[in-house]
């Protein structure tokens, strides 16, 4: 298959995909039970759990830009941020004895609960 | 605008739990009627489906960049998902009880990536405040060190992306927790307007010792683990040699 030189941007936890001169997207890929892959030099890829065998596949200008991309990548889902904040304020509760997220008062927020998250 | 739909489905119907979920009635865009639809929140990601049973969504709605809020509007317990933007529509939704609403005006407005993020940020900021603050005060002596054991050096703690959006494959992020690593990376075509976050601070300055200032630089609790380790070492070797 062709590759095609595209601008790409990740946001929270979007890839989008433009060409080079437009200001709108053609694309975008949400980055949630994703697998990102580093392929042979310089590519990496994008799989996602429910088809495995359909990669998305990305050519970058150098070894090094293609590392920062897999190692951006892979923290980009929601799921990995939620992951992060369970697993920081359960350290946190264990080195004070102090909840860190009750001075928000978001304690009880069903998305920041250990036990319902983990995988 | 392609999306990869199939992977948006997976994630809306697979069995990782919902951060809420339930029945709303949800405005029409053209014409005014309210149409009962399941609600699934999931992440920043509010999908919702035909039926309860429905195997496939039929729309969802991205949570970032928008404001939840109480709206007039003749139906109970309604409420708006309003985006900026010329082009942005605003969702009008009715819970059927005035529980049912404060809760989703609850869990929508702390559904964006970017307010996890911040919140992760913050959670990460205390606990790297935590460690220096110990690390700081063992100095002196080690036999205290026995109380407080790290459970892992913090190079295993997940590293956060410091930046987003990334362009051209240019990655400016920050490890925030590590040591010796390039803030940003050569060749890189520019995007550090936004600035990096403040490494974290130095540890104090550590006391002179057999007549040589040893002057730190910032590091890792485990490489000053190490050279502590090191410094008794030497220290109990002196003191057996002194011993003979």
């Amino acid at each position: 298959s062709v590759l095609k030189k595209r601008l790409v941007k990740l946001v929270v936890n979007f890839l989008f995909y433009f060409r080079t001169d437009e200001a709108e997207p053609i694309g975008a890929l949400l980055l949630e039970h994703c697998r990102i892959t580093k392929e042979e030099e310089n590519v990496f890829s994008i799989s996602f759990i429910e088809e495995p065998e359909r990669k998305y596949c990305f050519q970058c200008a150098s070894e090094e830009q293609c590392q920062e991309w897999v190692e951006a990548l892979k923290r980009a889902s929601y799921e990995f941020l939620r992951r992060s904040l369970i697993f920081y304020r359960n350290e946190i509760q264990k080195m004070t004895g102090k909840d860190p997220l009750e001075q928000y008062g978001i304690s009880e927020e069903a998305r920041f609960q250990l036990g319902t998250h983990q995988q | 605008m392609k999306l990869n739909e199939r992977s948006l489905a997976f994630y809306a119907t697979c069995d990782s739990p919902a951060d809420n979920s339930g029945f709303l009635y949800k405005r029409g865009e053209r014409h005014t009627a309210y149409h009962r639809r399941w609600f699934v929140l999931k992440g920043n990601m509010l999908f919702y489906f035909e039926e309860r049973e429905s195997r496939e969504p039929v729309g969802v709605i991205v949570l970032e960049g928008c404001n939840v809020e109480l709206c007039d509007s003749a139906e109970d317990f309604a409420f708006a998902i309003r985006f900026g933007g010329t082009k942005s529509r605003t969702y009008v939704l009715a819970a059927e009880s005035q529980a049912a609403m404060e809760s989703w005006v609850k869990s929508l407005s702390r559904a964006s990536f970017d307010y996890m993020r911040l919140v992760v940020r913050e959670l990460e900021k205390q606990l790297e405040e935590m460690r220096w603050g110990l690390a700081g005060g063992c100095g002196g002596s080690r036999e205290s060190a026995g109380s407080w054991k790290p459970k892992q050096c913090p190079e295993q703690l997940p590293a956060l992306p410091a930046i987003l959006p990334k362009e051209n494959g240019c990655a400016v992020w920050n490890n925030a927790l590590g040591v010796g690593q390039p803030l940003d990376t050569s060749g890189c075509g520019g995007n550090d307007d936004e600035g990096t976050p403040r490494p974290p601070p130095l540890p104090p300055r550590r006391r002179v010792l057999n007549g040589e200032a040893v002057v730190e630089s910032p590091s890792t609790f485990c490489q000053l683990h190490e050279r502590y380790s090191q410094e008794v070492a030497r220290l109990r070797q002196d003191w057996l040699e002194k011993q003979r």
